[in-house]
């Protein structure tokens, strides 16, 4: 095949379909914005302005892209076995859930040995959980993809009864006004294995910073775990194994590599990652259990990694990218007075999804043709 | 106790349960038989169940909420048919983006239109009673299984005639041999001059179509109202249900009822055992797994399913 | 009024690796049979394919009973009444016999069911007209293969093709089936039918067909009446003279015995018997060369020597170790080395790096593995090692395979196979799809294996290559070794009979 310019150009499209199918969505939801009667000029104007024209918008952004950065990694490292793992929603439930038992059970730990064993207490959570589902496909050949949603509701279910079981005391104030829990929510995790929020770390350097802002040392645990997931999957045996599987079952198998096997652990460390959203959730922001902090984390992984192209460094860019637009969409919301909603972000994001699909498909197809014709 | 729990309105309710399963699940089983997997029902479902209350409250009148769901469905059929069929892209990924797509997309408009997080069917579907026979003295067992029978929402009367339909459409009619041909062995029906791109894509909008009637089922008849992700992950039981019922419509109706009858037996178990109401509610789910592994070599799918057809060259 | 039934004329079509057909005339007496005769990739099939409207010619002409046509899909070819039964059965396997017939031609009940009780009497009436019964409301894939046959033969008929295309008919078949069908065609003939059937059996030409024309690389070589000439001829036509190299072999120097197959079994995909009973010794500084036709057994009795596929009895020995069902890991490790077949699909991740598939098989060991990374530059300099020794192009370690041509991905596989020094080599059609300049270079790989001493299991359905490289020649044909010759005793036409299903010349007079 001759590398000729033109050749190696559809490669370059290839790797940029994810900006292509972000600005067609982009059209899209201005399109969207005109018929509701706003000026999509301003909206998008205070959508970035807001969300990272500042540094109160860059925390805002980023607490919003760890977990979102987790279940990405989750998605995308599992995707590179050639497996659907679209369960991440119920491996976080009980990987947060493990991590805060952990951290509300041994409280008196220190915090140089509690924060590590929350951490792996959420990463055990979700890789058993997603488990369930690489044993059933490897040994018996059952397709994960239902099998990790029926999960997803199981998680549920079983979460929201552990969160009664371990539920957090009735406050004074709640007492007093004989209002019930609500939304069942655990006790608080110890002091020890809380982690601490970013503003801490940059006042205590003099770098001017809100002390609302959520954004937390979780956020450095993702950066940390898409590095590891890099390394994995690129620099290690471990990885090579999955990926052969990914590309060609039949032929890792021919090179002695067992696809049972690797199917199982791709799947678990891709639970582990998922679990780890409890790091961000639970550790470092609401520093309980709650199920309602959670909900969408899971899908909205399966977008950033289509959208990151299943690399560790897309899925970082594009939640980044989603952070963005959650942040920012919260507050078009607010600025507009409620009359473009937040839920447009919503759309937006499954717009980019089925564009960054199609997209793709036809870049290939253009390669593909152009191969034939070299 | 036996009484209390098995009578006249577990059936009902079990079939209330199973009709948004069995239509969900027999869109699956029109769009595998063609050859084309559609993770997206849940996604067709839930618009489907929004746009028949929003349909509903806007026209006053529930049967063109119901034509709006079913309408509602096809687009998205039609949405993933070009992605899978025309662009073939991977089927399930598609399928999850539908999903996506349809969460998103109902939320938005529900809050666009009405302001609100979740609105009530302003009017309903009418109750259809039947003629009864004049039993007169007649064992109080007959008079309750005709009662039962009778007393329905026309949505359950139209889904025994769907399914009826399906059955002789995909057994009896040249349309069906064609149809299980190109989810068997697209090349044979292609060397036999059956148009495989046609086919795939009357079956993937036909699924979606199904998925949107289920869910105008669940927002209009079972709940009254819409709320967000109301689907409830049916969608994928009802996949959960084709596969045990060999994609078959009257097997596919068979597991759904089966679900319908554990979903409502773990319900009315509530009040009754020890056991806490959230293992209750995983029930179904569990149930679809169960399903799913005990399928695994007894029920195998069409044979040419999930991919997209390439004319062989050279 | 035209003698021809059909005439095709000076019918060239290119793909984009390959010259299919190259100017070839082909043409049909009215209620003839007539043979369509050739090796793996002549061009028949393709030929049939254009006639039967699956593909366009680039260039010629088309004559059905002397009116020129232009057939632009099988829907036109069925409207001219050609029928084409294939090689591979299109038939829908869960459907019945019926269903299969009538499907895309379905007579109607009231305009919206499918008239059942009419098809069923229709299917059954044209099987009778043929002298056989078939049960109708059977499911193809509970009937056996030459009743799977007749369905096809229906199929055709049913649509009133005059002009019946078969190709490789008999396959499949068992020699009992062979027979019935031979009765079926020549009753189709004596009804009128013009039959023209695509074989590499030549005992088949001459106990049915009334001219055979022979192709060879695209071209058609020569058209004879048949009873005018016999299969040796015929033989020599498919096969050729030509040689493209010559090979000088070193007298060798026999070791010990390295593999041991004893009374070998194996199921195929299917569940049915494919390897049936083989037993064979390779010992050090040979190359047994397996010869035969794709689809005889060879498949499978590699992959369960490599581990890939279930014995389901027998024994296999790698130096008095029985490695018997080993998985392909162990395999490996015992420096069992296996240049595959189907080299897209077991060989070679197109997706990865020529240095990552140079490792393939490698990759957990030291020194390309150590502890918890990969070691890079020990497998960067390992792939430009190999790289420089085996000429791969282009030089670049970090091209994705895909991107290499079909020779230099084979080079990828070879060079990967024989790093390491193994015991035993299996190649299996080692240079199949390969340019001149490739196939030269693998042979003379394999042949240093041997001149090292190692034991070389070569599975081919080139005859020139087996007859080259070998010390033995092993004949595999039906899933069981029918003779095993010395290359220096034989020559193709020998090998071609026994491959074909003939046997020894002694046995000729057998044919009719």
């Amino acid at each position: 095949m001759k590398g000729n310019k033109k050749y190696d150009y559809y490669i370059l499209l290839e790797k940029i379909t994810p900006l292509i199918a972000v600005v067609c969505a982009l059209l899209v939801g201005a399109i969207v914005i005109i018929l509701i009667g706003e000026n999509p000029v301003f909206v998008y104007k205070t959508l970035f302005s807001y969300a990272i024209g500042n540094r109160d918008g860059w925390g805002n952004v980023l607490f919003r892209a760890t977990p979102l950065i987790f279940t990405g990694l989750a998605v995308a490292f599992a995707f590179r076995c050639g497996l659907f793992n679209i369960g991440g929603e119920g491996q976080m439930y009980i990987g947060a859930f493990f991590a805060a038992w952990v951290g509300f059970t041994f409280t008196n730990l220190p915090a140089f040995i509690l924060i590590p064993l929350c951490i792996l207490a959420a990463a055990a959570g979700g890789a058993l959980w997603a488990a369930v589902p690489g044993i059933l496909k490897a040994k018996i050949g059952v397709h994960e993809v239902i099998i990790t949603i029926m999960m997803n509701w199981i998680a549920a279910s079983l979460s929201f009864y552990l969160a009664l079981v371990y539920k957090a005391p009735a406050t004074e104030a709640m007492i007093a006004a004989g209002v019930k829990q609500m939304i069942p929510h655990t006790k608080e995790i110890a002091q020890a294995a809380r982690l601490p929020r970013l503003y801490t770390i940059l006042n205590s350097i003099n770098i001017d910073f809100p002390a609302h802002n959520q954004v937390n040392v979780s956020f450095f645990i993702a950066i940390g775990v898409a590095i590891l997931a890099y390394y994995i999957l690129w620099k290690t045996n471990l990885g090579y194994e999955i990926r052969a599987v990914g590309y060609n079952p039949l032929a890792a198998e021919y090179g002695g590599i067992s696809v049972a096997k690797n199917i199982v652990l791709a799947m678990v460390i891709s639970g582990a990652f998922a679990g780890l959203v409890g790091t961000n959730e639970v550790m470092g922001y609401k520093y309980r259990w709650r199920q309602e902090i959670f909900t969408g984390l899971g899908f909205n992984g399966i977008a950033v990694a289509l959208l990151g192209k299943n690399h560790p460094l897309g899925v970082v860019l594009a939640a980044i990218l989603f952070g963005i637009l959650n942040y920012g969409g919260a507050i078009v919301n607010i600025y507009t007075k409620g009359r473009i909603p937040r839920e447009l972000i919503m759309v937006l994001q499954a717009v980019i999804v089925i564009f960054v699909v199609i997209s793709d498909e036809v870049v290939k197809r253009l390669i593909r043709r152009r191969r034939k014709m070299v | 106790m036996f009484g209390e729990i098995f009578n006249v309105d577990f059936i009902a309710s079990s079939i209330r349960i199973a009709i948004p399963l069995a239509l969900a699940g027999l869109g699956g089983v029109f769009s595998e038989r063609s050859g084309v997997i559609n993770i997206g029902l849940e996604g067709m479902m839930l618009t489907g169940a929004f746009t028949a209350v929003a349909v509903t409250n806007f026209t006053g009148n529930p049967w063109v909420g119901v034509l709006g769901a079913i309408l509602v469905g096809i687009l998205l059929g039609l949405i993933h048919a070009v992605t899978c069929i025309t662009f073939k892209a991977n089927q399930i990924v598609s399928g999850v983006a539908i999903n996506l797509f349809a969460s998103g997309i109902t939320v938005f408009f529900c809050w666009l239109l009405f302001n609100e997080t979740q609105i009530m069917a302003k009017s309903n579907l009418p109750i259809w009673g039947l003629p009864l026979p004049n039993i007169g003295e007649g064992s109080t067992f007959v008079r309750n299984i005709i009662v039962m029978f009778a007393h329905h929402s026309p949505l359950v009367y139209l889904t025994i005639v769907i399914f009826i339909l399906a059955h002789l459409i995909i057994f009896k009619t040249p349309f069906g041999l064609r149809l299980r041909s190109v989810g068997e062995y697209p090349q044979a029906a292609d060397t036999m001059g059956v148009n495989i791109i046609k086919m795939r894509y009357m079956a993937v909008m036909t699924s979606g179509a199904l998925a949107g009637l289920a869910g105008s089922f669940l927002s209009l008849e079972q709940a009254h109202f819409f709320v967000k992700e109301i689907s409830g992950g049916r969608g994928f039981i009802a996949l959960a249900a084709m596969i045990f019922g060999k994609w078959t419509p009257l097997g596919t109706a068979g597991a759904a009822l089966l679900f319908g009858f554990g979903e409502a037996l773990a319900i009315r178990l509530q009040g009754v055992t020890a056991i806490p109401v959230q293992f209750i509610h995983m029930v179904p789910y569990l149930l679809a797994i169960f399903v799913l592994v005990s399928a695994i070599g007894r029920a195998t799918p069409p044979s040419a399913i999930g991919t997209p057809y390439e004319k062989e060259i050279g | 009024m035209s003698e021809f039934a059909l005439e095709m004329k000076n019918i060239t079509k290119r793909f984009p690796l390959v010259l299919a057909n190259d100017k070839v005339d082909f043409s049909v007496y009215k209620g003839e049979i007539h043979a369509l005769v050739g090796e793996n990739g002549a061009g028949k099939s393709t030929l049939m394919s254009i006639l039967y409207g699956l593909y366009q010619a680039d260039s010629g002409e088309i004559f059905i009973n002397g009116e020129k046509v232009n057939i632009a899909n099988p829907n036109v070819a069925i409207n001219l009444k050609i029928g084409m039964v294939h090689q591979h059965f299109m038939l829908v396997q869960p459907l019945t016999v019926t269903e299969n017939i009538i499907l895309g031609m379905e007579p109607k009940k009231n305009n919206v069911f499918i008239d059942m009780e009419n098809a069923t009497k229709k299917v059954e009436e044209l099987s009778e007209s043929m002298g056989f019964k078939i049960d109708s409301k059977a499911k193809i894939e509970n009937i056996s293969v030459g009743i799977q046959q007749r369905v096809e033969i229906i199929k055709v008929l049913y649509r009133g093709a005059e002009i019946l295309v078969m190709d490789e008919p008999t396959a499949v078949l068992t020699p009992q089936e062979v027979e019935e069908l031979f009765e079926i065609l020549k009753l189709l003939k004596r009804q009128g039918k013009n039959i023209i059937f695509i074989t590499h059996k030549l005992n088949e030409v001459k106990a049915l067909s009334d001219r055979v024309t022979v192709m060879r690389r695209g071209k058609v070589v020569g058209v004879k009446d048949t009873k005018d000439t016999n299969q040796e001829e015929i033989a020599s036509m498919m096969v050729g003279r030509k040689v493209i190299f010559e090979i000088e072999k070193k007298p060798f120097n026999l070791g010990k015995t390295a593999l041991k197959v004893e009374k070998l079994k194996a199921l195929n995909n299917k569940g049915l018997p494919a390897v049936k009973n083989i037993s064979f010794k390779i010992r050090e500084g040979e190359i047994l060369g397996f010869a035969g036709v794709e689809g005889n057994g060879q498949t499978e009795l590699v992959e369960v020597i490599t581990g890939l596929r279930p014995a389901s009895s027998g024994k296999i020995f790698l130096y008095d170790k029985d490695i018997t069902n080993y998985s392909p890991r162990n395999i490996r490790e015992d420096k069992i080395a296996h240049i595959p077949e189907d080299r897209r699909r077991r060989g070679i991740i197109s997706n990865y790096t020529v240095a990552e598939n140079l490792i393939l098989g490698s990759h957990y060991r030291s020194p390309f593995n150590k502890g918890l990374a990969l070691n890079f530059t020990a497998i960067n300099n390992h792939a430009n090692n190999l790289i420089k020794d085996f000429d791969i192009r282009p030089s670049d370690k970090d091209n994705f395979l895909k991107s290499l041509s079909g020779g230099n991905q084979q080079k990828v596989i070879v060079a990967r196979e024989l790093y390491g020094e193994p015991k035993l080599l299996i190649a299996a059609q080692p240079t199949r799809g390969l340019d001149v300049g490739s196939i030269e270079f693998v042979h003379q790989q394999i042949l240093n294996e041997r001149d090292k001493g190692k034991a070389i299991l070569l599975i081919s359905a080139d005859l020139e290559e087996i007859l080259s490289l070998s010390d033995r020649i092993a004949v595999i044909y039906e899933g069981e070794i029918v003779d095993v010759l010395d290359p220096k005793k034989t020559d193709e036409k020998e090998i071609g009979l026994l491959m074909t299903g003939s046997t020894t010349n002694k046995k000729l007079s057998k044919v009719k």
